[in-house]
C-alpha cells in the first residue's frame, strides 16, 4: 500500500509493480485507475486518510487474495488532486485471469465502501465534504 | 479516562471522558449537539480496530475513533 501527497504518477507505479512481479509467475495482471473527472465546477478533489485503519483494511484484503493465490496492490493520494489526474490505482496479480477479474471487482467495490478515506470537492479554493457521494462504513450507527 | 477522536469532515478536536463501555461513550456524545447528528452514520474503532459491539469494554488510555461516511478513489 502506497500513499502520496497529491496526484499519482500512474505510469511509474504500474511499471514498477509490473517489474516487482516480473518473475513471480503470475499469468494475469489487472490494473484499475481512478481519474478525477471535471464535473460540478470542481478544480480538484481532496482526500483525508486515516492510515492505521486503512492499513488494517488493506492487510485483510491481502490475506483474502493470498488465500486465492493472488496479491493486491494499491496507491492513493492525500490532499488535493486536480481534475484529469489520478488519486487511486490498484491492481491484482494472479496465476490465472478469472481470480484476478473477480478480485479486482470485489476489492475496488469494498474499497469504496470501507476504506477510511474522506473526499472533498475543491471549488473556488474551498474544500467541501462530498457527503452525498459518501457511504457509511460497515457497522455505522453503533453509537446512535 | 479514554480519548475520543473525530475523523475526516467532522472537524472537532478530540475529547477525553470517563467511560466503561462504548454505550457510555454513546450516551455522552449524544449530549453534544454538534456530534449527535453524525452518530447514526458513523462507524467506530477502538485503538485502530473496527468494533461493532456497544457493550465493548474500554480501559483507561483507550482511543476511540469516530469514522464518518467514506468515499475513496
Amino acid at each position: 500500500m502506497e500513499l502520496y501527497n497529491g496526484p499519482l504518477d500512474v505510469k511509474e507505479i504500474f511499471g514498477r509493480w509490473l517489474d516487482e512481479e516480473a518473475e513471480s509467475n503470475y499469468g494475469a495482471y489487472i490494473p484499475f485507475v481512478g481519474t478525477i473527472r471535471a464535473e460540478g465546477g470542481i478544480e480538484a478533489l481532496s482526500f483525508d486518510i486515516y492510515e492505521p485503519v486503512l492499513k488494517s483494511w488493506f492487510d485483510g484484503w491481502q490475506r483474502k487474495a493470498e488465500a486465492r493465490g493472488a496479491i493486491v496492490k494499491m496507491a492513493h493520494s492525500i490532499g488535493d488532486v486536480p481534475v484529469h489526474t489520478s488519486s487511486y490505482i490498484s491492481a491484482v496479480f494472479s496465476p490465472k485471469r478469472r481470480v484476478a477479474l473477480e478480485l479486482i471487482d470485489e476489492f475496488v467495490e469494498d474499497f469504496k465502501a470501507n476504506a477510511p478515506i474522506w473526499k472533498y470537492d475543491v471549488i473556488g479554493g474551498s474544500r467541501i465534504y462530498a457527503e452525498d457521494r459518501s457511504t457509511p462504513m460497515d457497522g455505522a450507527g453503533l453509537l446512535k | 479516562m479514554i480519548k475520543v477522536e473525530f475523523l475526516g469532515p467532522i472537524g472537532k478536536a478530540p475529547v477525553e471522558m470517563e467511560a466503561k463501555t462504548l454505550a457510555d461513550v454513546s450516551a455522552k456524545l449524544k449530549e453534544d449537539e454538534t456530534i449527535a447528528p453524525w452518530l447514526s452514520k458513523c462507524a467506530v474503532a477502538v485503538n485502530d480496530t473496527m468494533v461493532k459491539e456497544l457493550d465493548f469494554v474500554l480501559k483507561s488510555g483507550d482511543r476511540v475513533s469516530i469514522l464518518p461516511p467514506v468515499c475513496g478513489g
